[in-house]
């Protein structure tokens, strides 16, 4: 009973509130949407410019798919109250990731296993942290050791631009820019930790390379 | 009951949208029945965001003078957002386009309320004095005269000129009874279909080619078709639309003719001169709101000053 609620309560807020203000406020300019399949568990792995990123990922979703997606979040910035920890877990949908512990006790990867063993599809940032908003990052090696485990995992990538322009990092202004998606073809575990990464990062420039990015100045 | 519902000019005219409407949708479908290669996909996609545009713009226009202001502010704020988001800028300009953004409210709270003298200097006046101050502030000069002129042009366009057409809700009544949403149904079927006139008689006629370095598809007989088709479409629709004499009718259309294909030509160089194709996705098959109204905006303030000058007491 609570869990219908709570699914309820997801469907409305992505459904009612954040699409529709998103689509006046932002406008998502979405390539490829027919990629974003999620017939079995997979990681979707997107580029990181803001703390929009997860939201914007999320409402990519048709609204009877939600209940089977997760996207890892900051534990310090979306579980800072209670109810924010309540609401960023349950109704966003995140799994939050402590930053701070990153590399040192637990795998921080940890809890994406779990929920992928659960029947999650789970969104990711492989950048890692934000790092500058808009300034491309390397892809950290953590993606590929999860696939060494589950190789039957596929990877969908995702090419995000103009968030990091409308909230990047350290800004409470929120400044609209039209945001540009670009969703690739899934890429698969072949055997090898390189060949995963090279493929991914190729990917991920095809796709930027596709729609153009306005960087700033 | 109905019959008395037609009286009223605007909904006459909404109905002959209607009717040219319908009348594209069934040659679509037509042109789409053996149509295995999707070759008519793009033109299928085009009529039915047309319904959807019209579908907007006929309630707006129905429901009350303020819900109309409201879309068509709504439509600089779109416009807006796509402009900066093609155009190149400094991560500097960023704080100094949020209050770009608010001269939107301002601009048309300027129009809801009938502030004439405000609405008209606002942003070549003040806008135009404080942006390029707003803008030094943010302490680089690298780029500032690109930053100030891209900006200054994208607010004249999206926001000024396209809160002109919604200006004409507040020209006062005069004669016949004939009032602004007639006017602004007026300028928007003959603008647009002006576009779509051009396009249809480029399609059929086009051989010569009138600005090959701009616009590769545009044709001379594209152009002077659609001039002539928007002169006939302009003095019909005056005579229940506006208190317009035939000459001034044969002058306006003339007018929105030229003026149309010269706002589209000039949005075609901006996006040549940015390397791409729509201004946008958010309508399919047209390309972004950019690319719908290009031709408007720089046709609306041309239209709404030559009827007042003319017809409302200058």
């Amino acid at each position: 009973m609570a869990d219908k609620m709570i699914r309820l309560l997801r469907a409305l807020f992505y459904g009612v509130i954040v699409r529709p203000v998103l689509m006046i406020m932002l406008g998502l300019n979405v390539r490829h949407l027919k990629r974003l399949s999620i017939d079995t568990p997979r990681l979707i792995a997107a580029n990181h410019n803001s703390h929009l990123d997860a939201l914007v990922l999320m409402s990519l979703f048709k609204l009877r798919d939600l209940p089977r997606v997760k996207v890892v979040a900051a534990k310090d910035y979306f579980c800072r109250t209670p109810f924010l920890t309540w609401f960023s877990i349950n109704i966003i949908g995140i799994i939050p990731i402590d930053r701070k512990n990153a590399d040192k006790t637990q795998d921080p990867l940890t809890p994406v296993v779990e929920a992928l063993d659960a029947g999650f599809t789970v969104v990711i940032f492989p950048e890692g942290t934000r790092g500058d908003p808009e300034q491309r990052q390397p892809l950290k090696y953590g993606i590929s050791k999860l696939l060494e485990t589950k190789p039957e995992i596929e990877i969908t990538p995702v090419f995000m631009h103009g968030l990091g322009k409308s909230l990047p990092r350290g800004e409470a202004l929120l400044v609209p820019f039209v945001c540009e998606i670009n969703i690739g073809e899934a890429v698969h575990w072949t055997g090898d930790r390189t060949v995963l990464m090279d493929a991914l990062q190729n990917s991920f420039d095809s796709l930027a390379a596709e729609m153009e990015p306005k960087e700033w100045l | 009951m109905i019959s008395n519902y037609l009286t009223e000019p605007v909904h006459y005219g909404l109905a002959i949208v209607l009717g040219l409407l319908i009348a594209a949708s069934v040659i679509v479908s037509v042109l789409r029945m053996n149509d295995t290669e999707n070759k008519h996909k793009e033109l299928a996609d085009r009529v039915k965001s047309w319904w959807v545009m019209i579908a907007v713009f006929s309630v707006a226009l129905l429901s009350s003078p303020l819900v109309s202001v409201i879309l068509f502010g709504l439509i600089s704020f779109l416009a807006f957002k796509e402009f900066i988001s093609i155009i190149p800028l400094r991560r500097a300009d960023r704080r100094v386009l949020f209050w770009a953004y608010l001269t939107i409210p301002v601009q048309y709270f300027f129009v809801a309320t009938g502030q004439y003298g405000l609405f008209i200097v606002f942003i070549p006046v003040w806008v135009f004095f404080l942006l390029p101050f707003r803008l030094l502030m943010a302490g680089q000069t690298d780029g500032f005269l690109r930053s100030v002129s891209a900006i200054s042009w994208g607010l004249m366009i999206t926001v000024f000129a396209v809160s002109h057409a919604a200006m004409l809700m507040k020209l006062p009544l005069v004669g016949g009874g004939v009032g602004g949403p007639a006017l602004i149904l007026f300028l928007a079927v003959l603008n647009q279909g002006n576009d779509v006139a051009q396009y249809v008689w480029g399609k059929l006629f086009g051989k010569h080619k009138i600005m090959p370095a701009v616009s590769p598809k545009k044709t001379w007989e594209g152009f002077l078709g659609g001039v002539a088709t928007t002169t006939v479409m302009s003095v019909l629709l005056s005579f229940f639309l506006t208190p317009f004499s035939i000459p001034f009718a044969i002058a306006v259309g003339i007018m929105l003719g030229v003026t149309g294909f010269i706002g589209d030509v000039t949005f075609s160089a901006l996006k040549r001169d940015l390397k791409i194709k729509d201004a946008g996705a958010l309508i399919p098959g047209h390309g972004g709101i950019l690319d719908r109204i290009d031709s408007l905006s720089l046709s609306a303030p041309l239209f709404f000053h030559m009827v007042r000058y003319f017809y409302y007491g200058g």
